[in-house]
């Protein structure tokens, strides 16, 4: 098939970038998103001119490092797709497609279409964890989790850390990557010791960083994985209930 | 002239065998005794010792974390934009452990004869043994962590079988063990982080390991944002860095990963083992075309409910639905009725292998054969089926536009994980003291063939459990030693070196990209050392590798600058790592005069075409020395004893 791209192009943090437009006209409806790029990169380095930086690595959906705004849709038009499991049998044929970085002031350019996605970190090192030091725990038996539950934490914990979430919104919120975490840990029994600092810290932490989610539901419909917008709505109340929790009386609950 | 005469000019052989250290004892009491022996820091002696991890998988996050909390000062190097994006986060099916949940008959020996008897005889059993013992505490620690493994209705946890076991002892998370178990890790590491005991470096990639007397004192590493070269020092270096089967540019490994750290360690000493025995996983995607990048897994857990079949006609063209169950050939349960689909991966890769030379292959370029769930659909219904591999039919699916809930998949092996690895002694410290190697970077547990779920075991086993203890008894010595000034000359010269290499790669103008000459490389390993290997393929191989390396050295075009975000940099480093150590993994199965796990001689095979050892003549370790690029190694030899679990030609029938 014949492909035109539009590639924003920016040679360092502080440069200033615009598009250019390359003529991809003979490639295969099989490639992936990441090979067009691929092949692309390889034109270029025929044409001595330096190829596009871009994030990627296991090309698997996994590592969550592909990131790519591809006609103004975080990881493109297929549902729970990263940019590296989308094939080109997804465009029209002769069609122009145009390629941003992650859009988001807590994500600055790197370079071309990398970005530095560290603030990301920077929430789960507030509490996205379970203190449980090495050689400290029981049997894992002891430990009964019921099915439900171990379904649910595992569907909030499938994110792959991406920012999709983030560079879909309107407000550049990370409400749905912080309510993944918040929610995979606060629905397991192993989680609930640290469950309202956990929440509170997180959140404090997320908001340092990024902007306010306002119910826009961009994120659910960019995630990847398809992660539910509904943890949103655990993370709140849990948020809201951290407020006001008396945490010394918490083994009294029945 | 005789292949024996040809190759002995090759390399040297070392006089004398080179010791793993393992303790004295019973095998099933060696770990306890050595950890009693060994000497202990204080806790508050742990402060003054910094450590150098390099990076971020399930192994050097893990120890990262665990060193972190027992107090020492650790740097972690990671060449990836956060420590969550590690290949470990790739690992589908699940993680094996000896807790006996299912009643089954499992125990510590059980999974220490498996592994053993998995890895072809070519691993060192204390290692083995002691992979076994602590793969329990894995488990507890993982769930500990909220590691949302699978659970039965009543909470306890799930398990499900894996290829070379009778028993089911693996543990999972759906089809995203991998991506869990790391998430865990990941997690304990930024809680370290945030403590203040880890400093973790992102988008930075070691260039060179530094030595001071012989000692690993340090690391130089390049930021790839900036560009900057900067040297780190410590008390000790820990690499856990992976293994090398993007040697073969298509493999199941993602993009990035790479030799180099490994491989620059064994330019400075380390001895490099085993290089030839490397693993090529039977369930992947076929290749498609020339543009291919990648090639993807499906998980070894599939061969728990699916089967695998050709058509019993030679270039049968019909679709899956038009051939009927009597003209099927289900080709593994018929050959390996005890083991049926649930062989392990070399015994499996090399049947496949056989059907489609043979012309029985399906799909558009017959390059495959079907795995089929129709018959497990039928037994337990779509809906528990979709349960268990949801994901990875989803996967497919995208990628091959083909649902196999309706169709049967198409598989065929790929190039996926490295045996072999730096040489390690017991307390995982390579021959140079101070550098220690960790998971799928060292050469240890797996033999000549690793068992499925048993990378993340070894992995968090190394990083958890044994390296807190032994690199205690390395440091506890060092007490009241400071670590070696990034001022010292020895840092300067890492320094220049790695500044050379920068300024050879952008100034050779030549006419090939990077990736060019990676293609190339990888068609001579793979045709020539893929999954059959001759002499005569070996040789050629040999032959062609040099010259490749040459080319690569007068001819490749990198542009752009060292002071900015360069990938084509980047990749050259490693590509130019990978064609030196692509000629020693040929070298390594040339010399290697038999079949073993996944490194399959065609000179050495049984009547019925199963790998034949030669227990005589090669029951070591290959640990090789580099002398140089091009210039004839120096093979050591660590003999391998089985003193516990006994010598026998491997069956699976």
């Amino acid at each position: 098939m014949h492909l035109k791209l539009r590639v924003w192009r920016q040679a360092g943090p502080t440069a200033t970038g615009a598009f250019e437009s390359y003529d991809m006209p003979e490639v295969s409806a099989e490639m992936s998103f990441l090979e067009l790029i691929d092949e692309l990169n390889e034109k270029l380095i025929e044409a001595n001119k330096e190829p596009v930086a871009f994030d990627h690595d296991c090309r698997e959906g996994i590592c969550g490092s592909c990131s790519m705004m591809i006609n103004g849709q975080a990881h493109g038009p297929s549902r729970g797709t990263a940019t590296c499991q989308l094939f080109l049998r997804k465009f029209v044929d002769g069609s122009e497609i145009t390629v941003e970085p992650w859009r988001a002031g807590a994500f600055p350019v790197i370079r071309d279409l990398s970005t530095d996605r560290t603030a990301l970190d920077h929430i789960i090192e507030s509490g996205g964890f379970i203190s449980a030091p090495t050689g400290s725990a029981p049997d894992a038996n002891l430990i009964l989790v019921p099915k439900e539950v171990a379904d649910a934490a595992m569907d909030a914990a499938a994110c792959i850390g991406c920012g999709a979430c983030v560079a879909a919104c309107p407000n550049s919120a990370a409400q749905l990557f912080t309510a993944a975490k918040v929610a995979h840990l606060n629905l397991l029994p192993q989680g609930q010791p640290e469950r309202w600092n956990r929440v509170q810290n997180m959140v404090d932490t997320m908001e340092s960083y990024f902007g306010s989610c306002t119910n826009h539901g961009e994120c659910e419909k960019a995630c990847p994985k398809e992660i539910s917008i509904d943890f949103i709505a655990l993370l709140n109340k849990d948020y809201l209930k951290a407020q006001w929790k008396n945490r010394k009386l918490e083994s009294q609950r029945g | 002239m005789s292949p024996r005469s040809n190759i002995s000019a090759r390399f040297d052989t070392a006089p004398d065998p080179l010791d793993g250290r393992v303790p004295p004892g019973p095998i099933d009491s060696k770990w306890t005794d050595h950890k009693f022996d060994m000497r202990l820091v204080n806790p508050a002696n742990k402060r003054k010792f910094e450590i150098i991890v390099v990076g971020s998988g399930l192994a050097g996050a893990s120890a990262a974390a665990s060193l972190g909390e027992l107090g020492y000062k650790v740097t972690l190097l990671t060449f990836h934009d956060s420590p969550r994006r590690a290949h470990s986060i790739a690992a589908q099916g699940g993680i094996n452990a000896a807790k006996n949940y299912k009643n089954d008959g499992d125990s510590v020996h059980r999974l220490f004869y498996d592994t053993v008897k998995g890895g072809d005889y070519r691993s060192r059993e204390a290692n083995v043994h002691r992979l076994a013992e602590v793969s329990v505490d894995i488990i507890d620690q993982c769930a500990a962590q909220g590691v949302p493994f699978a659970r039965e209705y009543g909470g306890l946890l799930d398990n499900r079988s894996f290829g070379g076991a009778q028993v089911s002892r693996t543990f999972y998370a759906r089809g995203q063990t991998g991506q869990q178990l790391l998430l865990g890790a990941y997690s304990a590491l930024m809680r370290q982080v945030h403590l203040g005991s880890v400093k973790l470096y992102r988008r930075t990639e070691m260039l060179e390991l530094v030595l001071h007397d012989g000692r690993a004192t340090g690391v130089v590493a390049r930021d790839l944002v900036t560009g900057e070269i900067r040297s780190f020092s410590g008390h000790a270096v820990v690499l856990a860095t992976g293994g090398y089967g993007n040697v073969f540019y298509l493999s199941t490994n993602a993009k990035a990963s790479n030799a180099s750290a490994t491989w620059r360690a064994h330019r400075k000493g380390a001895l490099f083992a085993n290089p030839c025995f490397t693993q090529i996983h039977p369930t992947c995607i076929p290749a498609s075309d020339e543009f291919q990048s990648k090639l993807t897994l499906m998980s070894e857990s599939l061969r728990n409910d699916g089967r695998v079949w050709v058509p019993k006609e030679l270039d049968d063209t019909r679709t899956a639905d038009l051939v009927p169950e009597s003209e099927r050939d289900y080709f593994l349960e018929r050959r390996y009725p005890a083991f049926g689909n649930l062989v392990p991966r070399d015994v499996a890769s090399r049947a496949i292998k056989r059907e489609v030379d043979a012309g029985r292959g399906v799909g558009p370029i017959k390059n495959g054969v079907y795995l089929d769930f129709a018959e497990s659909i039928e037994r337990l219904g779509p809906k528990a089926v979709e349960e268990r591999y949801s994901n990875l039919f989803e996967m497919y699916e995208r990628i091959t536009d083909e649902n196999p809930q309706n169709t049967p998949m198409r598989i065929y092996p790929a190039v996926h994980y490295t045996m072999g690895g730096l040489w390690v002694d017991y307390d995982l410290m390579s021959n140079l003291p101070g550098l220690f190697v960790l998971g799928e970077a060292n050469f240890s547990d797996h033999g000549a063939n690793r068992l499925g779920a048993s990378a993340l075991m070894q992995g968090l086993a190394d990083g958890y459990f044994v390296l807190p203890y032994t690199i205690g008894n390395y440091l506890a010595p060092l007490l009241g030693a400071a670590p070696v000034s990034t001022d010292d000359t020895v840092f300067a010269e890492a320094e220049s070196t790695v500044r050379d290499e920068i300024k050879r790669y952008l100034s050779t103008n030549g006419t090939h990209s990077v990736d060019w000459f990676h293609r190339e490389l990888g068609k001579i390993v793979w045709d020539n050392c893929g999954m059959a290997r001759s002499t005569e393929t070996l040789e050629k191989a040999l032959t062609e590798i040099p010259p490749l390396r040459e080319q690569f050295h007068n001819d490749v075009k990198v542009l752009g600058d060292n002071e900015s975000m360069n990938q084509s940099l980047e990749k050259a480093g490693r590509v130019s790592d990978f064609l030196e150590f692509g000629e020693l993994m040929c070298l390594d199965a040339l010399h290697r005069e038999e079949s073993c796990g996944g490194h399959f001689r065609v000179e050495h095979q049984t009547e019925d075409g199963e790998a034949l050892r030669d227990d005589e003549n090669f029951a070591y370790a290959g640990a090789w020395e580099f002398n140089g690029v091009g210039a004839p190694p120096t093979l050591h030899k660590e003999p391998l004893e089985f003193e516990n679990v006994h010598l026998a030609q491997r069956s699976y029938k």
